[in-house]
C-alpha cells in the first residue's frame, strides 16, 4: 500500500474521534444546561 | 483552590473559558495538521508516514495527561474533599480514554509501513494498552458510583483511589522505551533538546498546543453538563417532595 494511505487513515481516525467528542460534549452540555434553566424558571 | 469549590463561581469562569479554549484550540490543531500534511518535507527514512507524528504525539500526550489529571483530581478529592475534583475526574475519563485509543490506533497504522507489523507486545505499546484498560475500569467504577448516588455527580472514594493508584502506569509508559528493548523509538524530545530536525518538528508545537486547548474545552463542557444534571436532579427531588 502507498504511504499516503496510512497517513490518511491515521488522520481520519483522529478527525473522527475529535469531531465525535466535540459534538457529544457540546450537545450534552447544551441539553443539560437548557433543562436546568427550564426547571429554574418553573420553580 | 477552595475558592472554586463553589459551582456558581466555577461556572462564571468556565462559561467564557469554554469558547476561549475551544475555538483557538480547534484552529491551532487544524492549522498544525494542515502544515504537517502539506508544508513539511518527507523524512529521508520513513518517507510520508512521518506525518502521523503530528497527531500521534498529541494523542499520547492527552492520554497520559488525562490520567495525570484524574490522579490530581483524585488527590484533591481524597485530601481536601474538593467537591469539583470528583466532577473533574469524571469529566476527564471519557476523552482521555478516546485519545489513548487514538494513540494506539495511529501508532498501529504508523507501525505497519515502518516496522512491518501492526502490533508488537513491547513495553511502550503494552503499557499504553494497560492505560486504556485503566480508563475503561475508571469509567465503569465512576458510572457505578454515580448510580449508587456518590456525592453530587462525582465519583466514589474507591474510584478516586483507583485513579490515584493507576497513575503508577504513567512513568512506566514514559520510561518503557529506556527500560526495555522496543521497536518504538527512544525519547526523541527531551529537556536537552530534540533529535528531530526543526524542518519536520515545528508543526508538532501547533498540534500539541491546539489539542491541549481543545481538550481543556471538552473537559469544561463535560463538567458543566455534570453540574447542570446535578442541579436538575436536586430540583426534581425538591419538586417531588412538594
Amino acid at each position: 500500500m502507498q504511504q499516503w494511505t496510512f497517513v490518511i487513515a491515521a488522520y481520519a481516525v483522529t478527525l473522527l474521534g475529535t469531531a465525535a467528542a466535540s459534538w457529544q460534549s457540546w450537545r450534552a452540555m447544551c441539553r443539560a444546561e437548557a433543562q436546568a434553566e427550564q426547571l429554574a424558571d418553573r420553580a | 483552590m477552595h475558592r472554586f469549590a463553589n459551582p456558581a463561581r466555577f461556572l462564571k469562569i468556565a462559561r467564557p473559558l469554554t469558547g476561549w479554549l475551544f475555538w483557538p484550540g480547534l484552529a491551532l490543531l487544524l492549522a498544525g495538521s494542515a502544515c504537517g500534511l502539506w508544508l513539511t518535507p518527507a523524512d529521508y527514512l520513513q518517507g510520508q508516514t512521518v506525518r502521523i507524528l503530528y497527531i500521534h504525539v498529541p494523542a499520547a500526550w492527552l492520554g497520559m495527561g488525562g490520567w495525570t489529571g484524574i490522579a490530581i483530581a483524585a488527590l484533591m478529592q481524597l485530601v481536601w474533599r474538593h467537591p469539583l475534583a470528583a466532577v473533574a475526574g469524571r469529566a476527564i475519563a471519557a476523552p482521555g480514554a478516546l485519545f489513548t485509543a487514538i494513540c494506539l490506533a495511529t501508532g498501529s497504522i504508523w507501525g505497519r509501513p515502518t516496522w512491518g507489523t501492526w502490533w508488537e507486545w513491547d513495553g511502550r505499546m503494552t503499557s499504553m494498552l494497560v492505560l486504556l484498560f485503566l480508563y475503561l475500569g475508571y469509567i465503569a467504577l465512576a458510572n457505578a458510583s454515580v448510580r449508587q448516588g456518590a456525592g453530587q455527580g462525582g465519583v466514589s472514594t474507591v474510584t478516586a483511589i483507583f485513579g490515584l493508584v493507576g497513575a503508577v502506569n504513567i512513568p512506566i509508559i514514559n520510561r518503557s522505551v529506556v527500560w526495555w528493548n522496543s521497536l518504538h523509538q527512544g525519547p526523541s524530545i527531551t529537556m536537552r533538546g530534540s533529535s528531530i530536525d526543526m524542518a519536520i518538528l515545528w508543526p508538532l508545537g501547533l498540534t500539541l498546543l491546539g489539542f491541549t486547548l481543545w481538550f481543556g474545552a471538552i473537559i469544561l463542557m463535560r463538567m458543566r453538563a455534570i453540574l447542570a444534571q446535578n442541579k436538575v436532579e436536586a430540583r426534581m427531588q425538591r419538586l417531588a417532595r412538594g
